[in-house]
């Protein structure tokens, strides 16, 4: 074997590629968070169209864009990997089991992983392919036609099953990166007493304010846009 | 000095492949005794009454050999921070209890009878490269290779592992990260460790994976649970160098 697949193939290999695909994700949530807030715009959808036709021709965009996807996938196989490896590590379980020792989100990586994942293939199926299927309307603005993502999104989000769905999975990637932050950080082999504290409160901190960012969209535009 | 009543419900298991049960004992033990010693007392009582004692695994019984494994009502050597069966005290129970004692459980370590569990796999781990190959001759001088105070800290305290597997036994996917961490660092520390240090990452960690032990998920379950409170800043440690291994040229 080259030195290559015995890397990537040990268990420290393989969980560094969870560590680096995982915090290239919380970088991406950040960016498409910020994205999203023109959601919130009440413009008709004018500055949230315009911003979607950026991101979906600008060339830079769209090269990252794949890394993006080929990230979700390595991370989850990666994941799924790992949590079938992990499960017969220990076939038999234990009578009693302690909770005391571990934190609930820790111990459910896997599931938590496996609720995004479920998520993330509805949600890109709700926007991402029919936008690129072509099955939007159009909208004008200054003369210039674009795709009218934001009317897609409002329509979305008019169901109420939707906007539960929609929240419930915030709490998800929540509960997952409540874990995951300072998680990748320590895979990475960075933990000091100089820096540690500092990331993890930062992992907690993020891992709250990005997914609630996240479910005041379909909250807002199912309450307020709406009416 | 009061007796305390006391119910056991203990794994009995004949052999590895024996698919092993729940025996309910009852006990009379007093709070002085240590918890090994409230089972000496449970298997006299059985051998005279001619029944099949429990097998337990026990040597030093002061904390300092790693024999003494079983999980004490879901927690690897008990409920107690820093504390080996052998070194928790009945006083920490009370009158009435029922204790649920089970084997250690991983796939890598298996029940050889009842509570007693093979843990030959982390001898193969040190086999693979957790030792110094020079003739060390006669001792040193102490101090003739000067060690900076905390570099020494962090190798005494990672060589208190007393290699006794609770890490395995806590963790959520039976890794052994924590006692291969620490038994890398507490050479790759001091000089004469280092020569070895990126081959000894290397081998020990390719034997951990080979004996089917867990992936680590940082849930830190092992840290909260090992009596000699190894930190899992030995598991980043590990990561560090066995990661920084690729990009260094032979
Ligand atoms: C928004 C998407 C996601 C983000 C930002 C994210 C982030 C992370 C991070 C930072 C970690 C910690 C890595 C480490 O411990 O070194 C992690 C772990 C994990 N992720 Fe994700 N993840 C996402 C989606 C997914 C998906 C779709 C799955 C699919 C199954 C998944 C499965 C897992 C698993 C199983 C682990 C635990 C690995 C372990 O045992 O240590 N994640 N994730
Ligand atoms: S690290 Fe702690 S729990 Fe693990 S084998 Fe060493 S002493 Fe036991
Ligand atoms: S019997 Fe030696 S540590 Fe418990």
């Amino acid at each position: 074997m080259s030195w290559v697949t015995t890397f990537f193939t040990s268990s420290i290999g393989r969980k560094l590629i969870m560590s680096l695909t995982g915090l290239f994700l919380i970088t991406f949530l950040i960016v498409h968070l910020i994205g999203n807030l023109q959601l919130l715009y009440n413009d008709g959808g004018q500055a949230f169209n315009v911003y979607a036709k950026f991101m979906t021709s600008n060339p830079f965009i769209k090269f990252t864009s794949y890394g993006l996807y080929a990230g979700i996938l390595l991370h989850a196989i990666q994941g799924i990997i790992l949590w079938r490896k992990n499960a017969t590590s220990r076939p038999q379980r234990y009578a009693v089991a302690s909770k005391s020792t571990s934190s609930f989100t820790s111990r459910n990586m896997g599931w938590l992983g496996m609720i995004v994942l479920i998520f993330i293939l509805i949600h890109m199926y709700q926007f991402w392919l029919k936008m690129k299927l072509g099955d939007v309307g159009m909208a004008t603005y200054d003369g210039k036609q674009v795709k009218d993502l934001y009317k897609l999104v409002a329509a979305t989000y008019q169901n109420p099953l939707f906007v539960i769905f929609y929240v419930l999975s915030m709490a998800a990637i929540g509960m997952h990166l409540w874990h995951g932050f300072g998680s990748a950080f320590q895979t990475l082999g960075l933990n000091h007493k100089k820096y540690t504290p500092f990331i993890n409160t930062l992992g907690k901190v993020y891992s709250v304010l990005i997914p609630l960012g996240f479910a005041i969209i379909p909250i807002y535009m199912f309450f307020v846009l709406n009416r | 000095m009061s007796d305390m009543n006391l119910k056991l419900k203990v794994w009995k298991q004949n052999g590895p492949n024996d698919k092993g049960r729940f025996e309910n004992y009852k006990v009379v033990a007093n709070e002085h005794m240590s918890f090994l010693e409230m089972l000496d007392v449970l298997n006299e009582q059985l051998i005279s009454e001619k029944s099949d004692p429990v097998s337990f695994e026990h040597d030093c019984r002061e904390g300092i050999c790693g024999a003494c494994s079983m999980v004490i009502n879901g927690r690897p050597h008990g409920p107690n921070k820093g504390t080996t069966t052998c070194q928790l005290h009945m006083r920490f129970f009370k009158d009435g209890d029922t204790i649920t004692i089970e084997p250690f459980r991983a796939n890598s370590f298996p029940v050889i009878k009842d509570l007693v569990v093979d843990r030959s796999a982390f001898d193969r781990i040190i086999q693979a490269g957790g030792y110094i190959s020079v003739n060390t001759g006669q001792a040193q001088d102490a101090n003739a290779i000067p060690i900076e105070k905390d570099v020494a800290l962090d190798a005494f305290s990672a060589a208190a592992c007393i290699g006794c597997g609770a890490c395995v036994a806590a963790c959520p996917n039976a890794s052994a990260m924590l006692f291969t961490s620490a038994k890398v660092a507490h050479l790759g520390h001091l000089p004469q460790g280092k020569v070895e240090h990126d081959k000894r990452v290397q081998k020990m960690v390719a034997q951990m994976d080979e004996e089917g032990f867990g992936m680590c998920s940082n849930t830190y379950a092992c840290e909260a649970e090992c009596p000699k409170e190894i930190s899992v800043k030995n598991i980043a440690s590990l990561n560090r160098n066995f990661i920084g291994k690729v990009f260094k040229t032979e």
